[in-house]
């Protein structure tokens, strides 16, 4: 099992025949995706040629939807055209929509968080690398080779981090890895993520990876303690982290007293969530959750 | 990006919100020709991007044209908190009859809209949720509605201002959506002796990826390595170790950071090439952290994925031959793991630069970098 994302998935690619969304699509297919339609306004009945496959380029998401059954989008369109992009998306009902692109202006995140919402789409990112579950499909720009299929879930706030903790324990295998993306305002969270896991008869055990700004972690813990059973280890990068610097994502400050690695650490650690130092000892702590379950 | 107070002040009076008469100065002279067309009494408030300023001395009364240069002069190059003010704002005084606070701000746990008022204004707000919590409205705007009129009134209402303040909460808002802010706060928002409403201070950050649909002024460049990065596409932090730090994507940059530090070296920055760098992007990012002398060593800590490492050595070499000798200067710990990482390596092995060294796990790459600035 997985969660989000099957073999049965079919994935349109908005931004397809942009330089980024042709390589990324070509990664895609390669890995197993079933990318079924590209939409780019404008280049309707054109077709995209990827050596085995060729996708057929539709010029909305609407006419995607109904020529080809898609029921997932990946955005990969420049930040000034997001917004249209995906409320077209949530307009043609499409059940899961991954924002990668980086950039997207936080009033436009909060308004397709609250579109969502209203409608049938569930939103990860923006500014995310999007999940994989090996073996099946891969929507985003997860590389597909550093992993196999397994039983372990990973949900992360940072692309490099999430490649990182596969590598490390590539030998288990992941069930579904899911970048949620490091902006400020995101339409999947950790507790969506956690929840799903949770309830994902394919899933033993869960790897967290947040960093500082926010207290989307300390939330996190709060959901684990109620409503989570199965194992989780987690990991909080920026310890070093000066306080009202920006680290590299929108959202990864520490202001004032709040948003600290430290503060989420404690968090985490509270309700019983192992908590690594490392990338390397958050996979060591991963691998000793699952003896002591299985023992 | 955060504003300075004028330049809130400026967006503020902009939209109709009233603001004191003023203008910004950054010579004592300039204040004195401001104050000069101003009814006495002036105050002047240093311009910084910090609180604490009335504390720390960076708010003066004026009683003139001449008190006012006298007490820019005195303001006017002060250190506040790390942050030395550049520039005074010279305004009316103004004599409060009551004072609030008023704010709309991003909830990130929510992922929407904020706002918070309340009719005790003039304190740290964090105070007045900790003494009189029922003083401080907290209210979620649904952001497909925004705040209208009536939401506005209801704010107010709530919040126990008085109904005409209700106006300066709905134009607050509009600043709030039309210039892509992420915070827009007044304390205190004030009622004045005769009736007027008035904001008496102005924070207001705004969203740097909304620069696109707003003509802007881009903000000062301070010539620093910093603005030489960012001219080059790059993310750079500077900080205060001696251990450069460069890697592919801001989570592992950091962790990079956190493991130097573990190792027992301080990070000298951190800088992210991005994701999908190329080899000129990866030399250019040497160069800046090799061009920091606080470095001692640096440590290149990449995990491939849209980044393939081959680009990565690529860059790494040609940055090296082009910095000649200063690229012998320090010691370049390297660690390639993911995509291509196989030919990355190769390729460095093959250039054998005396400078570089390859480890193979990011925990060894951290050690080996942190040892070799303490040796340094």
């Amino acid at each position: 099992m997985a969660i989000f994302l099957t073999k049965d998935s079919r994935v349109l690619v908005q931004g397809m025949t942009g330089a980024e969304g042709t390589r990324h699509t070509a990664r895609m297919l390669a890995a197993g995706t079933d990318v079924v339609a590209g939409v780019t306004p404008g280049k309707g009945g054109r077709s995209v040629d990827f050596g085995e496959r060729t996708v057929p380029v539709l010029d909305s998401v609407t006419a995607a939807v109904d020529g080809t059954g898609a029921d997932v989008s990946v955005v990969f369109v420049p930040p000034r055209f997001v917004r249209a992009a995906v409320e077209e998306t949530i307009a043609a009902s499409v059940p899961l929509c991954v924002v990668i692109t980086e950039g997207v202006p936080v009033h436009d995140a909060v308004r397709l968080r609250a579109l969502a919402a209203a409608g049938r789409t569930r939103i990860i990112g923006p500014n995310c690398p999007g999940l994989i579950s090996p073996g099946q499909s891969s929507a985003g720009i997860i590389p597909a080779d550093i992993t196999s299929a397994g039983r372990i879930g990973l949900v992360s706030k940072s692309g490099t981090l999430t490649y990182q903790l596969m590598y490390e324990l590539r030998d288990l295998g992941f069930s579904t890895a899911v970048g949620i993306g490091g902006d400020p305002v995101v339409g999947t969270t950790h507790i969506d993520c956690l929840q799903a896991f949770q309830d994902d008869p394919g899933t033993d055990a869960i790897v967290m990876i947040g960093e500082i700004g926010g207290d989307a972690e300390e939330r996190a813990a709060a959901c684990i303690a109620e409503r989570v059973t199965k194992p989780v280890v987690a990991y909080v990068a920026g310890f070093t982290a000066p306080e009202g610097r920006t680290m590299g994502h929108a959202g990864a400050i520490v202001s004032g007293s709040s948003g600290t690695a430290q503060a989420k650490k404690e968090a985490l650690e509270a309700v019983g969530v192992r908590v690594g130092r490392t990338p390397s000892e958050t996979a060591r702590l991963l691998r000793s959750a699952l003896e002591r379950a299985a023992g | 990006m955060d504003l300075y107070e004028y330049q809130a002040k400026e967006l503020f009076g902009r939209r109709g919100i009233p603001v004191p008469a003023g203008g910004v100065a950054t010579s004592p002279e300039q204040a004195r020709e401001i104050a000069t067309g101003l009814a006495a009494p002036v105050v002047v408030k240093a311009q910084v991007k910090t609180g604490g300023r009335g504390k720390a001395g960076g708010i003066r009364a004026a009683s003139g044209p001449g008190e006012t240069e006298a007490e820019a002069a005195r303001v006017l190059g002060m250190d506040i908190r790390g942050h030395v003010a550049h520039a005074v704002l010279v305004e009316a005084a103004t004599t409060p009859a009551e004072e609030y606070y008023a704010a709309y701000l991003v909830d990130r746990a929510e992922g929407t809209f904020l706002a918070m008022v309340s009719r005790h204004g003039g304190m740290d707000i964090e105070e007045v949720a900790a003494s009189d919590p029922d003083a401080l409205v907290r209210l979620p705007i649904d952001p497909l509605a925004g705040v209208d009129a009536d939401t506005a009134g209801l704010l107010a209402e709530k919040a126990g201002l008085p109904p005409e303040t209700a106006k300066v909460l709905h134009r607050l808002w509009q600043v709030m959506v039309e210039e892509d802010a992420l915070l827009v706060e007044v304390n205190p928002l004030v009622r004045t002796a005769d009736g007027r409403i008035m904001a008496l201070d102005g924070k207001v950050t705004l969203d740097g990826n909304a620069a696109f649909r707003h003509d802007r002024e881009p903000p000062a460049a301070s010539g620093g390595l910093e603005d030489r990065a960012r001219a080059k596409g790059l993310n750079y932090v500077k900080l205060a170790g001696r251990v450069g730090v460069v890697g592919n994507g801001a989570g592992l940059v950091m962790s990079t950071l956190d493991v130097v530090a573990q190792a027992g070296a301080a990070p000298a920055n951190f800088l992210d090439i991005g994701g999908g760098a190329s080899a000129q992007v990866m030399a250019d990012g040497l160069e800046i952290i090799l061009s920091d002398p606080d470095v001692r060593s640096v440590l290149v800590n990449v995990f491939g994925g849209i980044t393939t490492c081959d680009a990565v050595a690529t860059g790494i070499v040609t940055a090296l031959h082009q910095l000649g000798e200063r690229g012998l200067s320090r010691p370049i710990v390297v660690r390639l793991d993911g995509n291509n990482a196989e030919v990355g390596r190769r390729i460095l092995s093959d250039a054998r630069h005396p400078a570089v060294r390859q480890v193979f796990t990011m925990d060894g790459a951290a050690e080996l970098a942190a040892g070799l600035a303490a040796g340094a």
